[in-house]
């Protein structure tokens, strides 16, 4: 029994399900992120959540309390939208405090919390205004605003920084995780940006076709994707998958794929999982994260399976802080991170190491993980 | 917008720009010549305009005619003069412009933010209202009126109006409303406001513009209707439309032109300064949604 639960919930327009059979137990204090391409359902359930959407079958529990007929207003949540969704004649003080106008609440006590909720989120000099007049930032505040006011039991964010420019996002970003450390409260957060669901999460649920593919905190996701749609949807560049097949040498499992010049490449996978075995001379696909292919200097100390990797480098990319460095393998480009220094030439042979404790390795047909 | 687009960097030659005000000036005076006319001989004595002199000024001043097409004119055959028409056609105006604003904005808000199965099917009904000629509807609505016991009455055209309008007023609304966020009404609903709270605190505020159209639309139709008063309304309770041509075409004695011009700018003054108070809202109603501001 979580503080927000949501219990087998599926969504259908008429015969076509959007939302499958979704089991997520939310704890006090969470901050659960909703991640997925658009289309994924991912919206839909928080509307569901938020009560502007029915539930087709399934419950919904807020502190063990079923919701699904409640109305929006009586849920005791607060929503963040996407377009801030300010009332465009009303002043910001009026915007805030709005909800508890609806709900009855005395005006000395609205002045009160409008007071403390402008003070902590720094909005003092923008009362008087109108949404119209204030900028992007701005805005986002006054929405977070019109939300912390009624101190809910459950935040439910849409998309709340898709509107902002790209350094404006960054700094909200790490704005609403401090509220968030600050007031310790239960966020549920829709995005389609892994970053953003990455930085902010203690737990993420990736989405894809209406289903949970999986659930778990950010560390998790990332390091073991329980499918090849998690493990290519999180992370920037995003993991090289390639087709390698699975042979046994010298009595250790062997990963064998072929390089630039058409060269044979074998990587020795140590501590296989009890299912490699089965996929023993068979094709699957190898997963690995750019940052784990490196030069040899550079890679992690404590890391127990280096493997060497002698290959043709195609391109290098700077970006300031690393150097991406782009190698074909299996006949497909092959991203790597590497130290911004590291002394790499396009079109020249390089030694790279591979660090094969983060590689995973995934079913062709099923695209599951093998374990 | 307008003051944008006269400061461009092409400077045009003053010659040109002299030729262009002229021409519209032309234009205007063109427009207005009628109504010039109109006002002109409403100011004359009868004997200046049989006279022959219509364009002229008039070498006396008076305003007799206006006077007399007021308060004294022969209406029909009553001698009231247009008064207790105009107000008529107040009290029918008013209220038929006000109830289907009304209901058209209802119409809008239903349709368009509060999704129920068979709405456009309504729409489309309610949009087919508005190409329905009047003609093909007197024989129905005398019958409602009969029924309804309102046949002939100032009421009577109060329902005619408001059933025939609410079908473009709820055009103007559904369009207007189709194009305000969704995510506002929604954001209402969480924070615990009703249908009718949402609806005049959220919506009515920013409907300015599109209230305006409503409004210059309905009073300028139904002030200037002429078959329906014509039809439902009978002797005392004729709208100012129906007086005037009583006024005009009336069969004995003189025919008092200055009266009748005099007569006939009463008739129009109400349409024209609606339009004058509120013309700029019409055109930036009408325009409204189409350009992303």
């Amino acid at each position: 029994m979580g503080f927000l639960d949501i219990d087998n919930v599926t969504k259908a327009y008429g015969a076509v399900e959007v939302l499958h059979q979704v089991d997520i137990a939310v704890e006090e204090g969470e901050f659960l992120v909703l991640v997925g391409p658009s289309g994924c359902g991912k919206s839909t359930l928080l509307n569901m959540i938020a009560g502007l959407e029915g539930i087709t079958s399934g419950d919904i529990r807020i502190k063990d309390r079923v919701i699904n007929n409640v109305h929006p207003s009586q849920r005791n949540i607060a929503m963040v939208f996407q377009s801030y969704a300010l009332y465009p004649n009303m002043t910001v003080g009026q915007n805030i405090t709005f909800g508890l106008e609806m709900h009855g609440t005395p005006k000395p006590e609205r002045e009160k919390a409008m007071a403390e909720v402008a003070k902590l989120l720094q909005i003092e000099d923008l009362l008087k205004r109108k949404p119209g007049q204030l900028s992007g930032g701005q805005r986002q505040r006054v929405a977070m605003g019109r939300a912390l006011v009624r101190n809910p039991d459950v935040f439910l964010f849409d998309e709340p920084l898709s509107n902002l420019d790209a350094k404006l996002r960054v700094d909200m970003r790490t704005e609403i995780k401090k509220l968030h450390q600050k007031l310790g409260t239960t966020i549920v957060y829709v995005t389609h940006d892994q970053i953003e669901a990455m930085t902010l999460s203690t737990r993420i649920a990736v989405m894809y076709n209406g289903y949970v593919q999986q659930l778990g905190t950010p560390k998790e996701i990332y390091d073991n994707p329980s499918n090849l749609f998690v493990a290519t949807f999180m992370g920037s560049p995003a993991m090289n998958v390639m087709r390698v097949r699975l042979e046994e040498r010298n009595g250790a499992l062997h990963a064998v794929t072929t390089g630039a010049e058409g060269q044979e490449i074998a990587l020795r996978i140590e501590n296989a999982p009890a299912g490699y075995a089965a996929y023993k001379d068979r094709e699957v696909i190898l997963g690995i994260r750019p940052e784990a292919i490196t030069d040899p200097e550079g890679a992690d100390r404590n890391a127990r399976n280096i493997q060497a990797l002698s290959n043709t480098v195609s391109v290098t990319e700077p970006a300031g802080a690393d150097t991406f460095v782009t190698m074909t393998l299996a006949g497909k480009d092959c991203i790597s991170r590497m130290r911004a220094d590291a002394e790499v030439h396009p079109g020249q042979p390089f030694d790279f190491a591979v660090n094969m404790d983060k590689a995973v390795l995934f079913d062709p047909e099923t695209e599951e993980r093998i374990i | 917008m307008a003051a944008a687009s006269t400061e461009n960097a092409i400077r045009s030659s003053s010659f040109s720009r002299v030729l262009i005000y002229l021409v519209l000036l032309l234009f205007a005076l063109f427009y207005l010549l009628p109504f010039g006319i109109m006002l002109v001989n409403s100011l004359k004595p009868l004997s200046e305009i049989t006279g022959g002199n219509m364009i002229a000024l008039p070498r006396e001043w008076t305003i007799e005619p206006w006077l007399s097409a007021w308060s004294t004119a022969q209406i029909g055959v009553q001698p009231t003069g247009l008064r207790p028409y105009f107000i008529n056609s107040i009290v029918m105006a008013v209220p038929a412009v006000l109830l289907s604003t009304i209901f058209g904005a209802l119409n809008g808000y239903v349709l368009t933010k509060w999704h129920f199965p068979g709405a456009t099917i309504i729409f489309g009904l309610l949009l087919f209202s508005c190409f329905i000629p009047f003609q093909i509807v007197l024989i129905p609505m005398a019958r409602i009126l009969g029924i309804l016991d309102i046949a002939g009455t100032t009421g009577g055209l109060v329902l005619v109006h408001f059933v025939y309008g609410v079908g473009f007023t709820t055009l103007y609304f559904r369009n207007y409303y189709a194009a305000f966020p969704t995510e506002l009404v929604r954001a209402a609903q969480i924070d615990g406001a009703g249908f009718f709270q949402i609806f005049y605190r959220i919506l009515l505020p920013s409907s300015g513009p599109i209230i305006a159209v409503s409004f210059i639309w309905q009073f300028t139709n139904i002030w200037n209707d002429f078959l329906f008063g014509a039809s439902f309304a009978s002797g005392g309770s004729a709208p100012m439309t129906v007086a005037l041509n009583n006024l005009v075409n009336s069969s004995t004695g003189v025919r008092e032109y200055n009266v009748h011009f005099a007569g006939a700018i009463m008739a129009a003054a109400p349409t024209l300064l609606v339009y004058i108070v509120a013309g700029r809202y019409f055109v930036r109603g009408l325009m409204a949604g189409s350009v992303k501001g």
